[in-house]
Order: structure tokens, then C-alpha cells, then sequence
């Protein structure tokens, strides 16, 4: 099919060799599991399940909570060993809490777990409803839960699914190897998805470097007309959903919008797959495939991993390091995150684990910036890297966010190509924080002093409600004693003298007129 | 097997393994086929002339560094200073006194570079500033430019005689020679016309091939076409500023010769002759100096062109590629502000673009 252009990007090394032949292999399972309640974007997971109780594999863990949030299952069969905290699956190694999982070895599926015969009778929502109660999310690392993009339909007017299958990441072949081996389960679950959103264009895209990924993907998929494979050229960062749709359809997407705004929806391959064992099969989201891979490991591959494995059961099943690494990372080396810990467990979102070496990580002292503007033909969405970056650096962050800051995708393309190795990224990501605790602390700003009007607010109502009170007081007070006094003295003077002297009292006298005929 | 690795760093955790060292080099490779040509044409005057710029430069950037409190081996091998220096010097004449480069070199490195601020931090192109500073300075010297002696050819200098030459004293007899631009300047100013000073097509292929007096790395186009070449290969440079640069000079070039023939030469004449093309390729280049963006690029080198032409043609020098470059120099900043790529999913003017589809229902 006919691709057009985008700007910029960069030709990483893929070395996908690594693993790319490496077949999908189970992790045997480890002694323990350790399954965090935050495992997406959006509100944690409220634990279902106490100390000491039993749980069936598949059964509910956590259960979701608000509208952007996705429950947590079982990924085996055990003994819950207690629900307290541990280091995240996060660069901070700051704890969350987790649900520990002693695994009794039968990893016996609930009985529960019931599939639909025929997931295409389903109505939209309930393919939705379903692909929620699974606690699918994004698996190319977004982890938006899948269920909210799979209702956009009722607020956006959808033309066009596309799969994601780019994995322009080097070293991780996860996706690749999903869509070569399984390729069937993944196209019913792109089926599934497209027939919950209601679109009847489905463009699965591919990059060039996964020929045999394509030629499963086109077979499985020729029993449907609808579904077109795209070729994509191997190019970082293809994967950037907003980049893959202008790639297929020649449109951008507008600014602070989503590809909705356009009619497109994105999903992940992996996320199809997860789709088909939800609505096939009844299965939630346990276990994912991860690619181990990097220089400094001795045996690279893939491997379906049990939510709540740690990074440390998938490399010592993978031989090992073979030599020191200078970084480990979760995710690819573009985009990823520098792991604090082997200690940390797998999630829903990490498709790989990189143990890279010192050669391979390529680090060197920063240079001053020579304005070579490498970084800015690189950059995918005409940014001036090096001038955002000059202005995070003196402070200046709203002249960086003018710069376009906000429309920054954190990409690293250009960090990759600048020959001063300056750490741009990192000093967008601070930017970016910063802005963000701004935003926040502006907000709270402006909560407190709408409080503190309303409580002034309130105080003045208060205080005028008194002076009120006092004032009808102090008139009935006079008028009573005008009155008393105009009575006395009826009883002695002609009438008519009465309104005389109640002109002549004093307090009578000092309330302007309107309000004496108020009160 | 549990380690625990530092988890300060944001990625990405790769490079393109690029470096301003490599880059550096790339450019001075790039010049040295048309130095080494150089060196041949000029002999030993114009090999001590280099040098003594190129060693006073680093010992100029040594000082700087010591001053600022920057490390030393990181900066001073970037290969920036060692790279102004090599500039500066293929654009001096070549029988220039060894001075006449040390104190090029020296105002190029801390006037030029260090006031600014050192690396990244200069407004104007080091190489440039020093050769204009000296053209004012010392107009005798800098205008004096010789005939090609080629090394070891029977009337070059021996090696005693070059030290001489070298260090100022005369003695020797060399045969001063009118660079092209000079020379077609010189006799335009008597009134007479173009075709009976540029008599035929030799002028202009001496000076492509570089056999005819001129700055020591400046005489051969060719040489510093490929040069020039190379690092458009090697993605050092894109081709917009030596594209709009060479453009705009050869297009107003042509539009004058149409009008007046015997007054105004031709493209080819001002595209060959003078430091046009190592302009164009080493110095509009300068990423330090010259715009970032692709559009940003294009201006500034069709500014260059035009300036170039502009000072050639009405103003008193002959040679006006180091004034073009310094005043374009300056509007850097300016066309950096102004002309900025267009943001993703935004129009020119920043706002975000809006199709029809789901505007309605994005209420
Ligand atoms: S790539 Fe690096 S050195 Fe080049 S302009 Fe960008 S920030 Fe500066
Ligand atoms: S990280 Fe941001 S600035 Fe850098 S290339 Fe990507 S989008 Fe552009």
C-alpha cells in the first residue's frame, strides 16, 4: 500500500539478530510472584484478595477502580502470601503495593474462566466490558487500558484500526516473534477489536526488518478483505502512533489531540493476542512475551513471562550475564527505563529487558552544544532540540515550552544523533516534571484562594448577616419605644401627634427611609 | 547474580557514535587534499606559515582553557581550535610571514572564540574574523601573493631561503603574482573591459585547477569542490548553504553578465576564482555560526551569495567572502528566531490543525 512521508527520525542499529530467531519459550515458573496493584496508566487497583487465601489461576487479584484503570488477575494458581510493598517496575525503585504470590506449581486456570463462542454476536460494548474485566492495556508500554480506547466509538467518528507492529525499538523482537508464531490468534483479536469499534479498514503495520512476520501476518489474515499489511520502512521512531498514521494515511494528528481526531485508532499486536485469549478463551491478562536481550547477556531470546516474574528469574534463565552490563534497562534503549534492580517484577507493559554493555550504550562526557542541527533534522516533530535545551538550562521553562516543549514525544532521536552527547532527554523529561509540579502547585494555588474567597465570602455573609440582625433590632427596639411613647402619649395629647414625635426619636430619625419601610 | 545499577541516567542508551572529535576530523580531511595541493604549489614558506598559525592556535587555546577552568585534554583535543586554525591558514597568502599566522591564530582563538564564551559560544566564525582583522591590519602583507613555485622545482626556494621568507626578511625573489579577482579588479578600474582581461577560458581553468597565484589552500576549485563533496557524503553538511550560496552568486552573476558583458563576469568566473568555494563548503557552513533550520540554511546562504557578489563587484576589496560571511554572521540569531521548522500537528504559526471529521463531536 502507498506510505508517505514523515520528517525526521533516525536509523538506529536494530541488532534484533540477537533474538530475533530465538523462539517463544515459557519462564519456568519462579517461587514467587510479585504482582503489583499499578500496572497501567490511571487510578491503582484496589486488592480483592487477603493474606493466606488461595486463588485459582486467572482469579481476580485487584479490582479496577474509576474509569481509567484495569484489574489485576492471578497469573498461577497458589497461596497469597500478603499484600504489602515492593520496588516497582520504575527507574525510582520506589515501592508499590503488591500482591505476593506463592505459586503451588499446579497453575490450575479458575473455573471461572469461560470464552464466547462467537465474540463477533457480541455487542460493541461487551466486547469493551470484556476486554476491561480481562485488565487489558496497551502492551507496546503505554499501558492506557485497552477498554477505554475500544469506546471511543461513541464519542469519535472511527474510519480506520490500525495495528501497530512496527517494534522500531532495536533489540526487542517480542512482537515479531508473537506475530510469526501466532499469528492466527493475533488476527482474531484484531477482528474482535475492529468489529468493537466499528471500522471496516484495518491496516496492520509492519516494519521491513520482520519479512517473516509479514508473510504470517499477510497468510493469516487473506480470509479477511478488510485487512491490509502495511511494509513500513525501518525507521525510529515508526512506532510513535501519531508518526505510524501519518506513514498510512498522510495525515497528523492534530496537536493535543488523538489520533481519533482523525478517525484512527491504534493498537498493539500483542494487545490483539491479548484480546483473543480474553474473548476466545476467557482468559485476563497474565502473562505477556518479553524479549531478553543486550550484549551482556549470554543467551537472548523471548520469553512468556507470569506477571510478577522479576527481571532476575527471565535473565538467569537466560544464562546469565555474560559479561558485567554497564546498563539494564526495561524496554528498548530509545525510549526505555534505566531499572534500579534485578529485583523488580515483570508488568503488563514491559516488553523487554536489555543488559547492555559499556560498548553498546555508547556514553560519553557531554560537549558544549556546537548547533550542528543534527538533532533538529532529526527530531520527528520539528522541534529545536538544542534550543529547548538551551533554555531548560537557564531556567528558562516557559521559553522552552513556547519552543514547543509540550509537543515533545521524548523520542530520544535526538539525544541519538547529537555529537556532543549532550543528555537532551533528560533535560526535557526535567522540563517537562517541572511543568507538570507547576501545573499542579499553580492549581492548588488558585483551589486555595478560591477557598479562601469563599471562606471571606462566607465571613462577610456572616458579618452582614449580624449587622442585619443588629440593625432590625435596634428599629424594632426604637419603633417599640416610639410606639410605647406615641401610646403614652395618645393617652395625654390630641392624635396626631403621634407621628410627630415618632420623627423626633432619635434612633428612629438616623434609619434612612427605604429600609423603615423594609422594616 | 543481583546487581543494582544506578538508575540516574534517562535514555536513550544508544548513540549513533558520533562525536564532535569525528566530526571535526571528517572536515579537516576533507581539506586536505587541497592543502597538501597547496603545500606543493607554495612550498616551505607556505608549510611553516601553517604550522605556526596551527601551533600558536592550540598554545592560544591551552591559555584560554587554563583561564576558564575547562578541562584540557577533553577540549583542547575537540579538534575546533586545531580546525579555525587550519582555516584560517589555507586562506592567508602563502608566502605570508610566520607572525602574520600567530597572531591570526591568536585572535581567531581568544578574540573570536573565547570572548564569546569558547566552543558553540561565538557569534562570528573564527577563521573569518582573524582574516578580516588581518586584511586591515596588515594590508601589505596579506595582499601580497606570489606565483606558484612548485616544491623541489628548480626556482622554488631551498630551505634556508624559506626560513628567511618565513621570518620576514627579503632576499629572495619571488614573482608576485595578482590573484584572479585582483587582477580583473585592478584592470576593470583602468577602464578596460572584461574580454581583453580574461582573454579566452585559461584564466578561468587555472583557476579551477589552481595554478595561479592565491591563498595557500584557496587556488585549486576543484580540490575544495571535492573536499566539499565529501562531506556532503559523510552527512558532515547538508546542501542547502553551499547550494543557495553558489546559487544566488552564480544566478546574479549571469543576470549582470547578460546586461553588461564587458563589465560584469560570468558564473563560472566568481564561482572559481577566489576562496567561493571553500566558503561555501568549510566556512557558510560553520554550524556555530550559520542557522539551524533547512529554510534557515537557505537564507543565509543566499545572503552570503548575494553579499559576496555585492562586495566583489562595488566595494573595495576584491576578496569579499569574509565580510559576506561576517555580516551574515550576525543576522544568525535573527533567522534562527524567525525561521523555525513547523511543529508536528501544528500550522506555521503554532496552532493546532484541525480537520473536519471530528470536529463537531469534539464539541
Ligand atoms: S545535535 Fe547536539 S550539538 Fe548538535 S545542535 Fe543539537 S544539541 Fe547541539
Ligand atoms: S525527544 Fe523530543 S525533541 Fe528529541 S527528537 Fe524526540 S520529539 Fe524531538
Amino acid at each position: 500500500m502507498k506510505l508517505f512521508k514523515i520528517r525526521g527520525g533516525v536509523h538506529p542499529h536494530d541488532n534484533k539478530h540477537l533474538a530475533a530467531g530465538q523462539a517463544i519459550e515459557n519462564l519456568p515458573m519462579p517461587a514467587l510472584l510479585h504482582i503489583p496493584l499499578q500496572q497501567h496508566i490511571g487510578a491503582p487497583a484496589k486488592p480483592a484478595v487477603q493474606r493466606g487465601q488461595q486463588v485459582a489461576k486467572g482469579e481476580l487479584l485487584a479490582l479496577s477502580q474509576g474509569a481509567i484503570s484495569a484489574p489485576v488477575h492471578a497469573p498461577t494458581s497458589g497461596r497469597v502470601m500478603g499484600v504489602g510493598s515492593y520496588p516497582a517496575h520504575h527507574a525510582s525503585g520506589l515501592s508499590v503495593r503488591t500482591v505476593t504470590l506463592k505459586p503451588d506449581g499446579e497453575d490450575r486456570w479458575s473455573d471461572e474462566i469461560q470464552g464466547v463462542p462467537d465474540p463477533f454476536a457480541l455487542a460493541p460494548e461487551e466486547i469493551a466490558a470484556r476486554v476491561a474485566a480481562a485488565g487489558i492495556v496497551g502492551m507496546g508500554g503505554a499501558t492506557f487500558p485497552s477498554a477505554v480506547k475500544l469506546n471511543l466509538r461513541t464519542r469519535y467518528r472511527l474510519h480506520t484500526l490500525v495495528i501497530n507492529g512496527a517494534e522500531c525499538e532495536p533489540y526487542l523482537t517480542c512482537d515479531d516473534r508473537l506475530m510469526r508464531e501466532q499469528a492466527e490468534e493475533v488476527i482474531d483479536g484484531i477482528r474482535i477489536m475492529a468489529h468493537a469499534l466499528g471500522v471496516d479498514r484495518i491496516i496492520v503495520a509492519i516494519e521491513n526488518n520482520k519479512p517473516e512476520a509479514q508473510a504470517a501476518m499477510a497468510l493469516a489474515a487473506s480470509m479477511d478483505p478488510r485487512i491490509r499489511i502495511a511494509r513500513l520502512p525501518t525507521r525510529y521512531p515508526m512506532g510513535s502512533e501519531k508518526h505510524l498514521v501519518q506513514a498510512l494515511t498522510g495525515r497528523e494528528t492534530p496537536a493535543r489531540g488523538l489520533t481519533a481526531d482523525i478517525g484512527v485508532v491504534v493498537h498493539n499486536g500483542a494487545t490483539a493476542f491479548a484480546v483473543h485469549e480474553a474473548l476466545r478463551l476467557g482468559r485476563p491478562l497474565v502473562s505477556r512475551v518479553v524479549t531478553v536481550s543486550g550484549g551482556a547477556v549470554s543467551r537472548p531470546g523471548n520469553l512468556r513471562v507470569p506477571l510478577g516474574a522479576r527481571v532476575q528469574d527471565l535473565l538467569e534463565h537466560c544464562g546469565g550475564f555474560a559479561q558485567q552490563p554497564a546498563q539494564l534497562i526495561s524496554g528498548g534503549p530509545m525510549m526505555g527505563q534505566p531499572l534500579p534492580s534485578t529485583r523488580v517484577p515483570m508488568v503488563k507493559g514491559s516488553n523487554g529487558v536489555l543488559a547492555l554493555t559499556t560498548a553498546e550504550v555508547a556514553r560519553h562526557e557531554p560537549m558544549p552544544c556546537i548547533r550542528c542541527a543534527t538533532c533538529v533534522q532529526a527530531c520527528p516533530c520539528g522541534l529545536v532540540p538544542l534550543d529547548m535545551a538551551a533554555h531548560t538550562r537557564a531556567g528558562d521553562l516557559d521559553g522552552a515550552v513556547s519552543l514547543g516543549l509540550m509537543d515533545c514525544i521524548g523520542c530520544g532521536s535526538c539525544a541519538y544523533v547529537c555529537p556532543a552527547h549532550i543528555p537532551l532527554v533528560q533535560y526535557f523529561n526535567y522540563a517537562k516534571g517541572e511543568m507538570a509540579a507547576r501545573g499542579r502547585a499553580k492549581q492548588k494555588m488558585t483551589e486555595t484562594k478560591r477557598l479562601a474567597a469563599q471562606r471571606t465570602a462566607r465571613m462577610e455573609a456572616i458579618k452582614q448577616a449580624k449587622r442585619e440582625a443588629m440593625a432590625k433590632r435596634k428599629r424594632e427596639a426604637a419603633a417599640k419605644k416610639a410606639a410605647e411613647t406615641a401610646a403614652a402619649d395618645a393617652a395625654v395629647m390630641a392624635p396626631g401627634a403621634a407621628a410627630d414625635a415618632a420623627v423626633m426619636t432619635p434612633g428612629a430619625a438616623a434609619e434612612p427611609p427605604a429600609t423603615t419601610a423594609e422594616a | 547474580m543481583q546487581i543494582e545499577t544506578p538508575a540516574s541516567s534517562a535514555g536513550p542508551f544508544a548513540h549513533e557514535r558520533s562525536s564532535i572529535q569525528r566530526t571535526m576530523a571528517l572536515v579537516m580531511l576533507a581539506l586536505l587534499p587541497a592543502t597538501l595541493f597547496g603545500f606543493w604549489q607554495f612550498g616551505w614558506p607556505a608549510i611553516f606559515l601553517f604550522f605556526a598559525t596551527i601551533g600558536t592556535a592550540l598554545l592560544a587555546e591551552s591559555a584560554c582553557l587554563k583561564l576558564a577552568g575547562k578541562p584540557q585534554r577533553l577540549y583542547l583535543l575537540d579538534g575546533s581550535a586545531l580546525l579555525a586554525a587550519w582555516l584560517l591558514a589555507v586562506s592567508l597568502p602563502p608566502w605570508a610571514p610566520w607572525w602574520i599566522g600567530a597572531i591570526g591564530a591568536v585572535i581567531a582563538i581568544v578574540v573570536a572564540k573565547h570572548v564569546f564564551g569558547g566552543l558553540g559560544q561565538n557569534l562570528f566564525n573564527p577563521a573569518m574574523v582573524a582574516r578580516v582583522a588581518l586584511l586591515i591590519s596588515f594590508p601589505l602583507e596579506m595582499t601580497n601573493y606570489v606565483q606558484p613555485m612548485p616544491l623541489f622545482s628548480a626556482d622554488a626556494p631551498g630551505l634556508m631561503q624559506s626560513v628567511g621568507i618565513s621570518l620576514g626578511q627579503p632576499g629572495f625573489d619571488a614573482v608576485s603574482g595578482a590573484t584572479l579577482l585582483s587582477h580583473v579588479r585592478t584592470e576593470l578600474s583602468q577602464g578596460m573591459s572584461l574580454s581583453e582581461i580574461i582573454p579566452g577560458i585559461a584564466h578561468l581553468v587555472s583557476g579551477a585547477v589552481g595554478t595561479i597565484a592565491g591563498s595557500m589552500g584557496e587556488t585549486s576549485a576543484l580540490l575544495i569542490l571535492l573536499g566539499g563533496l565529501f562531506l556532503l557524503a559523510k552527512r558532515v553538511i547538508t546542501w542547502h548553504t553551499p547550494v543557495a550560496m553558489i546559487g544566488s552568486l552564480a544566478i546574479l552573476a549571469t543576470l549582470m553578465n547578460l546586461y553588461d558583458p564587458e563589465q560584469y563576469a560570468g558564473a563560472l568566473y566568481h564561482i572559481v576564482s577566489g576562496a567561493t568555494l571553500l566558503v561555501a563548503f568549510f566556512i557558510a557552513t560553520d554550524p556555530v555560526t550559520s542557522p539551524v533550520s533547512k529554510m534557515g540554511q537557505i537564507l543565509f546562504g543566499a545572503g552570503c551569495g548575494v553579499l559576496v557578489y555585492v562586495i566583489r563587484t562595488w566595494a573595495g576589496y576584491p576578496e569579499g567572502v569574509a565580510f559576506a560571511i561576517l555580516l551574515m554572521n550576525a543576522c544568525t540569531p535573527m533567522i534562527d528566531h524567525y525561521i523555525r521548522p513547523r511543529i508536528y500537528g501544528r500550522d506555521r504559526r503554532g496552532t493546532p490543525i484541525e480537520y473536519a471529521d471530528n470536529a463537531e463531536m469534539r464539541k
